[in-house]
Formats: structure tokens, sequence, C-alpha cells
């Protein structure tokens, strides 16, 4: 073992795992200090991964098995810094829900764990061990504020269909195996018979597996119950993390071995790409929950970045991480809104409930008009550029009818999105909220929105950072 | 030139803005606010005439041109002007501090706001006319969406819900398939920098697809019929600044794109569709001219005569000649002084009666002489008087109509004189008459910063209409070339 030292993220985090659970075992009314040092675990992580693995030559482990690269580094950084700001905000959440428990740190750095072995893996076998721990995790996070009837039907929920969903993935695992002899992403590219057709089906049911665990479109149904039903704090985790980690899988599923059977997956990509842009913003419009309102928006989000990828090029996998990238630091403002909608302990998660905001809290309502009007899509702001890229790649490839489609949801989506910017500006106020909040939560909602409204200044580094993602 | 003047002119209201946005927790004193904005808008004036004095009017070349990475390798932030744009970065800048000397009475909640939403909005409108960079135009063109969108939603009428929408989403919607052809230009070309475009021209045939995309974004700003129907609602709604700007400027940017992209970027393609936007500019005249004469709603009137000038504007875009582009700038020009001016009057009467209905009104001459002057000034240019600057754009637009066309010259004409019958039944319905309503007794004439705005406007309504050369001059050699570039692309295709 000549590079151990690439996995040492991994290894550290695990590590950190089984101290911190004894620790909970054997210390009492240490669910802050567990709190306090997962943050410090995940920042250290993204530290080391940052200074171990970001600037090397791609590298391959056990057996070829893992694979340490750019891409993976890359996303394993936003993983981390994305649980790490989930972790930050959510603990006023938790204290007045009386969740605030130690086993809400672990299980989310035990989910982080699975999503880094599934970033880097490079064989079926891994990456689904990798996506077992994550959603263990996630069922009982979800499960997490277990008196409400809600949060366990959420959860209930989410461990049914999920598990449904491996069934189709180790389905068509087991496919790939039979046809290949192997289970290595890089010994299956060199095996396969392009003529097989039980490899497309192999193909094709991993693609529902992960199309279900991203919430596209048909395999959307659980997404918009499982984030009303779960806390706050861990729909925010939902909408954002696993998401980064599965859409990894799927740049790395679909380029490494199977780049040769673009003709078979193209088509599903689109398809999965167009029905979720379309159905995520019709959906939307009815929708009186903010969490649902959300859920459904992700949806339609997620159809845009995997128009990024169903394009076969170097330049639809960038955009598609840069998209998920402003994506992300849309939603964390997004949510630090909504975590801060918050009145004699209670929190507020209808949109009728920011009726009037403007009037009573002009900040936090102009951040969260900058947020909506970026997930909107429209210039300045960063969303802008997020979609722009997109269509970009997409056009390149001369995709006009998922480049019209995906513009002409946007408008459609832009309604929603308007819907509760008019509520908040041009409604009648209601009582005022708390506005003592915690100074990590002001700080997150503060800098997503500087950064969403300052993008268009400096776009170049964002694509700088990207642009070594190099995987064909 | 080292001194980045447009990018100054572009940040100015900006900064302002800003600035506001940070004084506004402790301001009860509203004066400061406004005096800020003002001061803002008024240096951002005299930046522009300084500008306007720099421009050498004796070469078509883009001066002033900055030129920036941006995003690499991929977009710069190139900005310049030329003849054809310099009229409108004058026109935005004194439309602004006009439209903030205009607040006083109509705005009463929430001013700080609004300030800076004007101020916002006068950023990406000069940005619109300066930028040479067609992903850095698309930029401003749709940001405007979002102050516009506030101005009217936030301080609107009773509507203002469904206008703002309908506002919203009508332009959002042109506009996306623009941003499809913008891409696909950088494909094919490589670029997406107007300057070079100008000289490698673009494939004629791309150039269809690629020209009706462009349009249906400029036809919903212009708005031409039959998508001008978000234009009555939004200006009914919209608070008499908000009205202003949209009227003034808003709808130019559409008449600038047509000439700055549709005809520069695709020739043969405006050749192709030149009968497309001769029958929908003839509908829009006559047609909304007929229904301007139906109205009861004295801005709704003015709305639709809006859409009737810029159906002017757009068959003299099309018939691609020194005189009809050169009246089309000028009537835009005129369009945005008479306009904004018509609206700033229908703002007086509303501030004093809260009514815009017509038959409110009548024989109100004796009570307010200044106002029933200035009026007349304004209905009489609307209409196209000579002597005023709404005919030279007329005269100008339909001389070369009847060069081209004779029969949509004819119909265009039969629109100039409904659109003197409207205006002058406005005009007699609401000033002279018999004095019905006793409430109308107690109105007060205009107030100082009123007759300051409206005499503003008026004086270069008549000084361009007795005197257009000025205008002419900055423009003539950028339309010629314009022309000749285009006569020379559409000759070598055949």
């Amino acid at each position: 073992m000549n590079n151990i030292e690439l996995i040492f993220p991994e290894i550290f985090i695990s590590l950190s795992i089984m101290f911190l659970l004894i620790l909970g075992v054997f210390k009492k009314e240490s669910s802050k200090i567990i709190h306090n040092i997962s943050l410090l675990v995940l920042l250290i992580t993204a530290v080391i991964t940052f200074n171990e693995t970001l600037s090397i030559n791609p590298t391959t482990l056990f057996n070829e098995s893992i694979i340490i690269d750019y891409l993976s580094s890359f996303m394993k950084i936003i993983t981390l810094l994305a649980a790490f700001v989930v972790l930050l905000i959510s603990s006023n959440y938790l204290r007045t829900f009386k969740i605030f428990k130690i086993e809400y740190p672990i299980l989310i750095l035990s989910s982080v764990l699975g999503m880094m072995i599934m970033i880097s893996s490079n064989d079926l076998i891994v990456f689904y061990m990798g996506l077992e721990l994550q959603s263990l995790a996630l069922y009982v996070l979800a499960t997490f504020n277990r008196d409400q009837l809600k949060s366990s039907e959420a959860g209930l929920k989410y461990f049914v269909l999920s598990a449904l969903s491996s069934g189709l993935l180790l389905y068509g695992c087991s496919l790939i195996y039979g046809f290949t002899g192997s289970t290595n992403f890089n010994v299956i590219s060199n095996q396969f018979n392009t003529n097989e057709y039980a490899i497309t089906f192999g193909i094709v049911f991993i693609l529902v597996g992960l199309a279900f665990k991203i919430s596209a479109v048909p395999f959307h149904m659980w997404a918009p119950d499982v984030y009303e039903g779960s806390p706050t704090s861990v729909t925010l985790f939902f909408t954002m993390v696993p998401k980064i980690a599965a859409l990894t899988v799927f740049i790395r599923f679909l380029y490494v071995p199977f780049l040769n059977l673009i003709d078979q997956w193209q088509m599903i990509l689109v398809f999965l790409s167009i029905a979720s842009m379309l159905f995520g913003a019709i959906a939307a419009i009815g929708q009186k929950n903010l969490k649902r309102l959300i859920a459904y928006s992700s949806i339609s989000h997620i159809g845009y970045a995997l128009a990024g990828l169903a394009t076969g090029s170097n330049d639809g996998i960038q955009s598609s991480v840069i998209y998920m990238t402003i994506y992300i630091i849309m939603n964390l403002g997004f949510f630090s809104c909504l975590l801060m909608m918050k009145r004699n302990n209670i929190y507020y998660e209808q949109i009728d409930d920011l009726s009037g905001l403007s009037k009573n809290h002009p900040l936090l309502s102009i951040s969260l008009l900058i947020i909506l009007f970026s997930l909107a899509g429209i210039p300045p702001l960063a969303g802008f550029f997020a979609k722009f890229y997109i269509f970009k790649s997409v056009i390149e490839q001369s995709m006009y009818f998922l480049a019209i489609i995906g513009l002409l949801s946007t408008v459609v989506a832009a309604f929603y999105y308007l819907r509760i910017i008019k509520i908040m500006y041009f409604d009648e106020e209601k009582d005022s909220y708390d506005k003592d909040h915690n100074l990590w939560l002001k700080l997150s909602l503060t800098v997503s929105t500087i950064l969403i409204l300052m993008y268009f200044i400096f776009p170049s580094e964002l694509i700088d950072a990207v642009s070594k993602i190099n995987i064909i | 030139m080292n001194f980045p003047i447009l990018s100054s002119l572009i940040l100015l209201p900006s900064i302002g803005a800003l600035f506001l946005f940070f004084t506004k927790s402790k301001s009860e004193n509203k004066i400061t606010a406004k005096y800020v904005a003002l001061f803002t808008s008024l240096v951002n004036f005299f930046l522009s005439i300084y500008l306007w004095f720099l421009f050498d009017q004796t070469t078509s070349a883009f001066q002033f041109v900055e030129d920036r990475i941006w995003i690499k390798g991929l977009i710069n932030y190139k900005v310049g002007v030329d003849g054809i744009s310099i009229l409108f970065i004058i026109l935005t800048t004194f439309i602004t501090p006009l439209c903030i000397i205009s607040v006083n009475n109509s705005i009463t909640k929430r001013l700080n706001e609004f300030l800076i939403a004007i101020l916002v909005m006068e950023t990406f409108m000069i940005g619109v006319f300066c930028s040479l960079d067609l992903v850095v135009f698309y930029l401003f063109f749709e940001a405007g969406l979002i102050p516009m969108f506030l101005i009217i939603g936030i301080w609107g009428g009773t509507r203002r819900v469904y206008s703002a929408f309908k506002f919203f989403l009508f332009t959002l919607l042109g506009s996306v398939l623009m941003l499809v052809a913008i891409i696909s230009i950088y494909w094919i070309t490589g670029t997406t920098d107007v300057v070079q475009l100008y000289e490698l021209g673009i494939d004629t045939k791309y150039q269809n697809l690629l020209w009706l995309a462009f349009f249906s974004s400029f036809a919903v700003k212009t708005p031409m019929w039959p998508v001008h129907t978000w234009l009555p609602d939004a200006h009914v709604e919209a608070p008499t600044a908000g009205s202003v700007l949209l009227a003034a400027i808003l709808l130019k940017m559409a008449g600038y794109g047509f000439i700055r992209f549709s005809l520069g970027l695709f020739p043969s393609a405006s050749e192709v569709f030149t009968p497309l936007i001769y029958t929908l500019s003839v509908i829009a005249i006559i047609f909304t001219s007929l229904i301007a004469l139906m109205q009861e709603d004295m801005k709704k009137l003015i709305a639709y005569s809006s859409v009737a000038h810029m159906g002017f504007v757009t068959l003299g875009i099309f018939t691609i000649q020194q005189q009809g582009i050169e009246g089309s700038i000028i009537q835009m020009i005129s369009h945005g002084l008479v306009s904004a001016a018509l609206f700033l009057c229908v703002g007086v009467v509303y501030d004093r009666m809260h009514s815009r209905l017509i038959t409110t009104y009548g024989g109100i001459v004796t009570i307010i002489p200044k106002y029933a002057i200035l009026f007349m000034v304004f209905t009489l240019a609307a209409l196209g008087l000579p002597g005023t600057s709404g005919f030279v754009g007329e005269f100008l637009i339909l001389m070369a109509a009847f060069k081209d066309n004779f029969l949509v010259a004819v119909l265009a004409s039969l629109g100039v004189i409904i659109g003197a019958a409207y205006m002058l039944w406005l005009y007699k319905r609401v000033i002279f008459g018999k004095l019905i309503n006793s409430e109308l007794k107690k109105m007060i004439d205009l107030n100082k910063s009123e007759a300051f705005t409206l005499t503003c406007l008026a004086i270069p309504t008549l000084y361009f209409g007795f005197y257009p050369e000025p205008l002419i001059n900055t423009i003539e050699v950028s339309i010629s070339d314009l022309i000749d570039t285009y006569n020379f692309s559409v000759a070598s295709k055949q």
C-alpha cells in the first residue's frame, strides 16, 4: 500500500465516528461537545482532502477499486463543507424540538463517510457499500424527530422506497457483472461487447436506482413527502448532500465504463432531465408548504444538472458540477431563511407565513428575494450563470430541443418563485418573527446571499476550479 | 481616454443605491434619501452630457470602448457607444432624475426602496445601451425585470399583482429564446462580441431562426401587436414614475435591439422578414389607435398610443433606409420625452383627484391653466404637430415608407389621423367642456417641482421639433454605415 495517505480523510472520519460514539456512551450530557467535535472533524477532513488529494494525478487504490482524482476530491470537499454548514446552523432547530442528541452529528458524519466512499468508488461493489452506508444513516435522520408522526412516516417511506431502488440497482450490478465478468469500472470498459443488449439492461437498472437517489422524475415520488416530514435541518441535508454524491457516481458510472454506449443512455438521461425540469416546475405551482415547494424545485434543478450530463462532453460534466455548487449555495441561503421563521418556539413553514415579511424583516426578505430570483435563474445573479453554462454545453452538442424545453420550464418555474416574492412584498404583514437568531445562521444567510449577488464579478474562479475535472 | 466613462455611467446609480440601502435604517428624513438619489442621477446626467460632448460624430466606429476579460475564454465585458446608442443613454440619464423629482406626491410608503429600485433600474438600462457583447447585453436586458417587477408590484394600483406577473412572465418568455440564440451564435462563430460579429457575419442558413429568436424577445418588449397586451396593464397599475420609466426607456430597448442586432447581425434574415414586420407594424398602428380611441382610462389611452407609436418605430427601422432609421430613432427619443411627460401629466391630476377616468375631469382649463398649457404642448407633440419632435420622426418614417411600399405608407398615415383624433379628443374631454364635477374646483395648479419637470421635458420636445440637427448629426454616420453594410451583405448573398 503505497498511497495509503490518499484515503486518509476517510480513515480519519471513520476513526472520529468511533471515538465520538464511545465518548457519547461514557460521558453524560455530551451532545454539545460531540456536536462541536463533529464540526471540527468535518472541517479538518475538508482541509486534509484539500491538501492531500486535490492536486494529485488520478491514482487508484485497492486493486483499482477506489479512485482519487480531481473530481472526487472536489466533490468530497463540497460534500464536507455543505455538511459542515448544515450541522452549524441546525443546533437551534434541534434544541427547539428537544432532539439535540449525540446521534445527530454522528449520523451525519456516517452518511458523509458513505458519500465519500461513493464519490471515490471505481467499482460497483465499493459504490454499493458507500451507498448503503449513507442511506442507512439517512433513514434514521429522516425519522429523527420520532415523536412526530410525519417524521416517522417520512423515514419509513424513504426506507421502503429506497430499499426497492437499491434492489433494482443491485440487480443491474449483477447483470453487468454477469456479462463482463468484473465489477471494476476500468475492467468493464475494456471487457464488454457493445452488441450485448443485456448490458444495456444493466445500465438501465442502475440508472433507475441512481435516479431514485437524486429524485429525478419519474422516480421522485418520495421526495416531497420525505422533505416535508423530516426535520427542516435534515431536509436541508437531503436537498443537497446526497445529490452531490449520487451525481458524482452518475458521472463516473456513465463516462468511465460506458461512454461507448452513449447512444443507449443519452436518451434516458434526456428524458429524465426534461421530465424533471417540467414536472418540478409545474407541480411546484400548487404547493402551499415551503418544504414541499423546495422539494419540487430541487427536482427541477436536478433536471438541469442532468441536462449537462446528457451531453456526453467534458463541458457538460463541468457545467453540471458548477450547477450543483451554485445550487447548494442557493439552497443553503433558502433554508437559512426557513430556519429563521420562528416565533415563540414554533417554526413556520407554510408559504402564507411569509406574508408581508418585507415590512417586519427588510433584510431577511431582501436576502430571500435575491435567493429566489437566483433560483429562478434571472441575471445577473448566480443562478443565471449556472443555467447559462448548462445551456451552453447543451447547445454545443446541438441538443436544441433539450435547451428550449429547459428554458421554457424556467419561465414556468419563475411563476412560483415570483409567487413567494409576491406574498413577501405585496401582501399584508403578519406578526413578526423572532429576531435573536444564532450568529451562524445569520452568517450563513449573509454569506450565501453575497455570494449569489456578487458571483457575476468573479465568475472565472469557479470555472477555473471546475475546469480541471477531466473524465473523458 | 483612460477614464472608464461608460462603466462609471453604469456603476454610479448602483453606488448611489447601495448608499441608500445602508443609510435606510436611520432615515425618517425622507428628504435626504431623495436628495442622495437626485444627486446621483444628476451627476450621471452631466457625465452623459460630457460624453456627448466628447463624442466624435464623424465616425461610425464604437467609441469609449472598454474591453475586459470577464469569464475567461468565454465572455468579455465590452462596452462602447456609437451614434445609435449614445442618444438613448442621454435619454435614460435625463429621464431618471425627472422621475426622482416626480415621486414627491405619488409615493408615500417605502420611499427609500423605491429610489433604490429606480437607481438600480438606471444601471441596467444604461448597461443595455452600452454593451457590445451579446451575453452582457442579455444580462442587463433581463436584469431590468427585477426592479420593474417590484416597482409595479409594491407601489402599483389595485390590480398590481396581476400586472406585475404578466409583465414579468411575458418578457421572460420572450427573452429565453434569445438566450438560446445567443448561445447558438457563440457556438456557430466562437464569439459573442458584437464588433467581431459585424466583421465575421453569420452564415445565412442560420440567420432566419436566430432572427426569429431575437424577434420573439424584442417583439414582446417593443411591444408589437399581438403580444402588446402586457403593456396597458403594466402602465395602468404602475406608479407614475414606473410608467414613465417603462414608456420612456424600457420600450426603447427593443427598438434599439432591432437596429443593433436584428439589422446588424442578420441582414439577410431581416430582408426576408420585412413583410412580417410591416404587417405587424401597420396592424399595431391602426388597431391600437382605434383601441386608444375608446379608452375611458387616461393611462390606458396613453399606453395604447405608445403601442401605436412603437409601431411607427418598427416600421421605420425595417424600411432600411437612411431616413427611416433616423426617423425611428428620433421618434423613439421623442416618444421617450412625450410619453414620459404625458404620464407625468396624468400623475399630476391623479395625485389631486385619485382618478384616472376621463369622465371625472372636464373644464379644468380655468382652474389649472398652467397645467392646461403644458398638457397641450405634449398632446400636440404626441399627435405629431410640425414644430414638435413628434413630427420629425413620423415624417421621416413615412417618407421612407412611401419610397419602399406605397400601401403600407398610406395605411400608416391613416394611423396618424386616428392618433390626432384620440389625442385631441382626450385633451378636449379633460381640459375643456363644462365644469360638471364640483370637486374639481379644489384642484391647485402645478407646484414648483411639477412645473419644473414638465418644462424640462417641454424644452427638448420643442427644440428638437424646430431644430433636429444635433440629433441627426449624431446618428447620421453610424446609420449610413449600418445601411451600407446591410446592402453589401444582402447583395453579396444574392
